[in-house]
């Protein structure tokens, strides 16, 4: 019957076959998954039909494997026929599924109060997770005071190499980055400064709206997307490779080891690339401002010094620096707290990133209030 | 009729890793239903032939064949299909770590189309069963398992399609000596269950002699010698004097 060659596929597979002779079931081939994979739906249609009662000769089976074994019996209605004609040791693969056959599915129970479970689940870890971030806070300053004591053990090697990937890496990008933004926000403020014929203004707007706002909160999102997400990846991979407990079986704390060398080099290089970036934006702005407004760039850097206050480059400088420092330690933060297992790796390195983004320009909003008073020319 | 008894052959394969050359002129067949075992020192090229088989790596030189193709022969269906027939146990078993143990099993299952998800679920509860894993365990994570039993569960999903060939990368690994013997016990009932064709490497001495029907014995960048344990006991050869003489020793000492 059905032994067409062109299905057989390979070697010395023989494609499965029924039949049906009155009160008598007749069963060719093999009846493996891999054979019976191409005719399915046929073999199930065929199979549907079945009854136990007759008499079942499976005696021109060459193999049966779990999945044939467990087609039959559930079409057998999970007994044995009234007849039955087995090959030699077809009989096996029977015994390896009978137990198996019709294991119920997993009861799943309605819960009315799961969601209450969840939200209080939610609020608990949340609660969990801001004591475990102020007790690493709590870590980190008590191993920098130790430090003090015996300054000689001072992981100057990870901070250093830390700064370099950081920060010396992030250069050309931020450049490039700072450079744009300040060309665009030039280019839209010099077609509404001409408006009024305050072209000259243009200086003070861009002098104090990047050095004060624009860089600082631009290299911290572009860190935090670039730096803050590696450490939390490479904290998360040493929890799953174990790496983080042979450390402490050695007696090295992975606060002084791993975090305070992170928390120190952003420190130390967001300022300087808060900098960079200032400077690369106000190139930009200062390009625009030559190119639509005439106005030299000379000028403009004489300008610059006249009009905005020194104050507005100590506040962009120090709000770098305590960017940075949140940054760092979000992100250790997260790091710590990935479980064994890529799921757990991945969600939290997203929540690492979008934590330090939102802390960044949360605390930019509150600095933005605590310093009002501060930089503003003509007061 | 040769095609249907040769389950893999490597014939001249020659492989590079970076300067050297791991692998020159290896030849090596595995005859249906076989137990072997290759074995050698650290690094050897024992896994890289492994993952030859495999399809990962690709030699430089030389031919592979599994039950009697090519290895690359055909399209991707045909590729995809002679996939579909061996089993892989990887050396720290390589489970999908978010996938609980029940979804990492019915996950070939899945994959291969077509079957309901009642007979999935008899099919991988019959597997665990098999591979003596207990249901409670199907809903753990990968992360909660020990040792043994992330092999265990390795084999079960390796086992998952039924395949005719098993490769398996270091099974004892890691095992201590009780689990490992625990561990060969059921390779061996699930290959007189089965009648699977099995490759295996190893280090261990105990698992070769436990295992083995025919050992092929690494060294000097190829098969210094397959046979049948003794007939590898006789070889004349100082390193393979050298290996199972030191690992006996080892043993006895223990």
């Amino acid at each position: 019957m059905q032994t067409d060659p062109a299905t057989t596929g390979s070697t010395h597979r023989k494609t499965p076959g029924i039949e049906r002779h009155a009160d008598r079931w007749v069963l060719r081939g093999d009846w493996t998954l891999q054979s019976l994979c191409p005719r399915l739906k046929w073999i199930r249609s065929q199979l549907r039909s079945a009854n136990p009662d007759a008499a079942w000769d499976l005696s021109d089976v060459g193999r049966l494997d779990s999945f044939g074994a467990l087609l039959l019996w559930k079409a057998w209605g999970l007994r044995e026929p009234a007849e039955l004609v087995l090959a030699a040791g077809l009989q096996t693969a029977f015994d390896r599924i009978r137990a198996e056959a019709d294991v119920p599915p997993p009861v799943r129970q309605l819960d009315l109060l799961a969601p209450v479970a969840r939200l209080g689940d939610k609020i608990l870890r949340g609660g969990y997770a801001i004591q475990h971030f102020v007790a690493m806070v709590g870590q980190v300053v008590i191993e920098a005071a130790r430090l003090l004591q015996n300054p000689a053990r001072t992981p100057l090697r990870e901070v250093s190499a830390t700064l370099y990937k950081a920060g010396i890496t992030a250069l050309p990008i931020a450049a490039m980055l700072g450079f744009l933004i300040g060309l665009v926000l030039a280019y839209l403020m010099a077609f509404q400064l001409r408006n009024f014929g305050a072209d000259v203004f243009i200086v003070n707007l861009l002098g104090i709206g990047i050095i004060r706002e624009i860089g600082p909160v631009l290299v911290s999102v572009l860190v935090a997307g670039r730096s803050g997400s590696a450490f939390t990846a490479q904290i998360g991979v040493m929890r799953v490779t174990e790496e983080i407990d042979a450390l402490s079986a050695m007696g090295v704390s992975r606060h002084q080891r791993l975090i305070l060398p992170k928390l120190v080099a952003m420190v130390i290089a967001m300022p300087l690339l808060v900098l960079w970036t200032s400077v690369a934006a106000l190139l930009g702005g200062a390009l625009v401002a030559q190119l639509q407004l005439d106005i030299d760039m000379g000028f403009f850097a004489e300008t610059l010094q006249r009009v905005v206050p020194v104050e507005n480059l100590y506040i962009g400088l120090v709000k770098g620096s305590l960017f940075g420092a949140a940054i760092a330690l979000v992100s250790c933060h997260y790091g710590l707290r990935v479980q064994p297992n890529t799921e757990s790796l991945s969600a939290n390195t997203t929540k690492s990133v979008v934590v330090a983004i939102s802390a960044v320009i949360l605390l930019n909003a509150l600095f933005a209030v605590a310093t009002r008073g501060m930089g503003m020319p003509g007061r | 009729m040769s095609a249907a008894t040769d389950i893999v052959e490597l014939s001249g394969v020659w492989t590079r890793l970076g300067h050297d050359w791991v692998h020159r002129d290896v030849n090596l067949t595995v005859r249906q239903g076989e137990l072997l075992a290759l074995v050698g020192g650290s690094g050897a090229g024992k896994t890289t032939l492994l993952r030859h088989i495999i399809g990962l790596t690709r030699p430089a030189r030389g031919s592979v064949s599994l039950f009697g193709e090519p290895l690359r022969a055909g399209n991707r269906a045909a590729r995809q299909a002679r996939r579909q027939r061996f089993g892989v146990l990887f050396q720290h078993g390589a489970l999908f770590s978010a996938l609980t143990v029940y979804d990492n099993v019915a996950f070939p299952l899945r994959e291969f189309g077509g079957l309901h998800e009642d007979e999935i679920r008899s099919l991988v509860m019959s597997r665990l069963a098999q591979v003596e894993l207990e249901p409670r365990h199907a809903r753990l994570m990968p992360a909660q398992l020990s040792g043994g039993m992330v092999k265990r569960v390795a084999l079960a999903r390796a086992l998952a399609l039924e395949p005719e060939l098993l490769l398996l990368d270091e099974p004892t690994a890691g095992l201590d000596p009780d689990r490992s013997a625990s561990f060969v016990k059921l390779i061996r009932s699930l290959h007189a269950q089965l009648g699977l064709t099995m490759v295996f490497v190893t280090h261990d001495l105990e698992t070769l002699s436990a295992l083995a029907s025919r050992v092929a014995v690494m060294a000097e960048h190829r098969i210094l010698v397959a046979g049948t344990l003794e007939e590898v006991y006789r070889f004349d050869h100082p390193f393979v004097k050298n290996f199972f003489r030191v690992r006996a020793a080892g043993e006895r000492e223990v």
